[in-house]
């Protein structure tokens, strides 16, 4: 309904528009939209940071019990009898199995009672966190007991840097897991870096627009967009059934990533070379150079920084890579660390899989533990990217 | 001979063996997709040989493993189906929402800032995406159905495409605030010159300019969504159902696939060779998105001649 002022402004003013006040409603209901949809993406960063982190601290500290152990000939045989009968439940049975090393590297050891800070069974230390556990009311009125008189204590986590996989959940950590992504990246970036680099620069520099030229882009944009699991198959079908080489090991592990890292190298080393202005070569052959002279001493240092910048950048995406790692078998139970790229090993993302997967509770910690790790190092990936990027920019 | 020539000669063979190895390293590129197509193709038909290609494509029931197995990999198809359509919902408004509050209202030094916060979200392994949704959002959602009365599982499809739909989000994102960005500026002027507001010019004249672009980003972001494993793997099913509902447990082209590689299967039974039929159809799909979106944003960039995509 039109009323009279209205009315009278619109013969007044020939451009009145009774529609305008609604037009802005409009306008501004829509701006508000997408403040909202960009706010729900960091709210939910920020809701999921916390909750990793919330779920994954206190894996970083663990229960330890004080309790007497004797080291003599029954104990060392059977570890379980190196603590009285009550404490068998609540201190690690993992633990206890590592005394006839100690006993070995500590002889006079032998036949006496040590008093010891002993780490604590998962269920235990799960009671104290107060998560979810399984302890008798016995076990759990001798814990309230030993903790009223000071005889539990929490201590840092060092398992789980030192320790590889375990089936027995206090015992389990990282290490090994750690020790396979960086022999799995170090095979990755030695295929990856230089053939990604060598493609840029033909590519950029010495390639003429034909055929051929054009397939090997096409190519490129669309191995970027294939399924990382795809590459898993790839690696199952030839480096392992038709190459023979080792299930499991970094070595496939490694050349599946650097196959799948090879186009993040490609584009962002193109994107480098094409920043460098095209008055440097021209310089360089009006002094006679050849062209390899040329992209060699003076392009390529000068877009190394962008190469570098982007080989970072797809080693860390690599670093964070499961699905085609699950499918060339990197997932296996490895308490060991690997010591050559031929043996069985797995990586820091494949162990949280496994680890996500078990049934104990002690495991969640660990997995969102794992991910503080794994995430720590590939933001710190990133920003010395970045930092590199900024620092060695020129402006031309 | 002067030894300026033999100085010559030598650094022109030099050259072309630097040539010859730079050509090489381009061709492995062709080599790995040819690799990957290749290797996927014959044990795909392999698996034909021993089982109904036509089965394969229209049949509903998939059970592996036992007397008299079928291949119908139809509720696969279904549950990658809804689980991506979930990913879409969630991601396209989201992401585009995004990127329009990027490229349009937020100033250059916000911009500055916000983007890369975006793209932490991209830089964060699936891996942990997938733990976050079968540990977090998943009970969470149980939980909200059960108080409006609704009954879901654990491994519901919902839970897994939501995860999937935030995972997305940084890929349609960036690429639509590039190319909105990418639209010239004179058309926003002159529609605001016309007395358009801020919004029209924006839903009314930039959008639809940018559209190849914006189409060309959610291709991409479903082809991601298809082929994405690891949230699926953890948060949905393993159980092959026909369902249309997002609160029951659903399985996926991928999550079938790692399935039935890493159980205990000979080589070359029907079991382990039907991953890689699945592979063959996830390959050809993805391929095909891929390449209607490169071909859209090619003709983006035609248009308004820019570099910079």
């Amino acid at each position: 309904m039109i009323n009279k002022k209205e009315k009278k402004l619109m013969e007044t003013n020939p451009f009145y528009d009774p529609t305008l006040k609604k037009r802005h409603t409009s306008a501004k209901r829509f701006k508000k939209f997408t403040l909202t949809s960009l706010i729900f993406s960091i709210a939910f960063l920020a809701f999921f940071l916390f909750d990793i982190i919330g779920k994954g601290t206190p894996a970083f500290h663990v229960t330890y019990l004080e309790v007497d152990v004797s080291y003599n000939e029954k104990s060392i045989n059977d570890s379980r009898y190196a603590v009285e009968r009550k404490y068998r439940n609540i201190v690690s049975r993992a633990w206890l199995r590592e005394l006839p090393k100690q006993v070995k590297e500590n002889p006079l050891l032998m036949n006496t009672t040590q008093t010891l800070w002993v780490l604590a069974d998962d269920q235990v230390d799960q009671y104290f966190k107060e998560h979810h556990y399984k302890l008798k009311s016995k076990d759990r009125a001798l814990v309230d007991d030993m903790k009223a008189h000071g005889r539990v204590d929490f201590r840092f986590n060092s398992i789980f840097f030192t320790n590889g996989d375990s089936k027995i959940p206090e015992f389990a950590g990282l290490f090994s897991a750690m020790v396979g992504s960086i022999l799995t990246l170090i095979i990755t970036m030695l295929v990856a870096f230089p053939l990604g680099v060598m493609t840029a620069i033909y590519l950029e520099e010495f390639a003429e627009d034909n055929k051929f030229t054009r397939l090997i882009e096409v190519n490129i944009n669309n191995l970027a967009a294939i399924p990382s699991i795809l590459f898993g198959l790839l690696g199952l079908a030839i480096f392992i059934n038709l190459f023979g080489m080792p299930r499991s090991s970094p070595l496939v592990g490694g050349l599946t990533l650097a196959l799948m890292t090879l186009p993040i190298i490609i584009v962002s080393s193109r994107a480098a070379l094409r920043a460098v202005p095209d008055s440097i070569r021209q310089a360089g052959y009006g002094l006679g150079l050849t062209k390899i002279q040329v992209t060699k001493d003076h392009v390529l240092p000068l877009a190394f920084p962008g190469v570098l910048t982007g080989s970072i950048i797809g080693l860390a995406q690599a670093m964070g890579e499961t699905a085609p790692l699950i499918i060339i078998g990197m997932i296996a139970f490895i308490p060991d660390a690997p010591t050559m790229v031929t043996d069985a090993a797995t990586v820091m993302p494949a162990q949280l899989f496994t680890w996500a997967g078990m049934p104990e509770r002690m495991y969640i910690e660990k997995t969102a533990a794992g991910i503080m790790v794994l995430l720590t190092v590939l933001i710190s990936l990133n920003a010395i990217a970045i930092y590199l990027r900024k620092k060695f920019e020129v402006k031309w | 001979m002067s030894t300026f020539e033999t100085r010559n000669k030598n650094r022109e063979i030099t050259e072309k063996l630097i040539k010859f190895a730079l050509i090489t390293a381009s061709v492995i590129s062709i080599l790995t997709t040819f690799g990957i197509l290749f290797s996927i193709l014959f044990e795909a038909i392999e698996f034909f040989q021993m089982r109904s290609f036509w089965y394969f494509i229209t049949g509903t029931e998939w059970s592996p493993g036992v007397e008299g197995s079928k291949f119908g990999a139809v509720p696969i198809f279904a549950g990658t189906f809804v689980i991506t359509i979930i990913a879409l919902c969630v991601a396209i408004p989201i992401g585009l929402g995004s990127a329009i509050y990027m490229s349009e209202y937020a100033s250059d030094k916000t911009r500055d800032y916000l983007k890369p916060l975006l793209e932490v979200l991209a830089g964060i392994p699936t891996v942990v995406y997938g733990f976050f949704a079968a540990i977090t959002v998943a009970p969470l959602i149980v939980k909200l159905a059960d108080s409006v009365g609704l009954d879901a599982t654990f491994n519901s499809a919902l839970a897994s495409g939501v995860v999937m739909g935030i995972m997305i989000i940084p890929v349609i994102s960036s690429l639509s605030d590039d190319v909105i960005r990418a639209v010239p500026d004179s058309q926003r002027k002159a529609a605001l010159g016309l007395g358009l507001t801020h919004g029209e010019t924006i839903k009314d004249i930039v959008i639809p300019s940018a559209l190849p672009g914006i189409i060309s980003a959610s291709l991409l972001g479903l082809s991601k969504a298809l082929g994405e494993t690891m949230i699926v793997v953890m948060a949905a099913g393993l159980r092959p159902n026909l369902s249309w509902n997002p609160l029951e447990d659903m399985t996926t082209v991928t999550v079938t696939i790692v399935n039935s590689l890493v159980g205990d299967f000979e080589f070359n039974s029907p079991e382990t060779l039907s991953a890689f039929a699945l592979g063959l159809v996830l390959f050809v799909v993805t391929l095909v998105l891929n390449i209607i979106s490169l071909s859209l944003i090619r003709k983006f960039k035609e248009k308004y001649k820019v570099n910079t995509l």
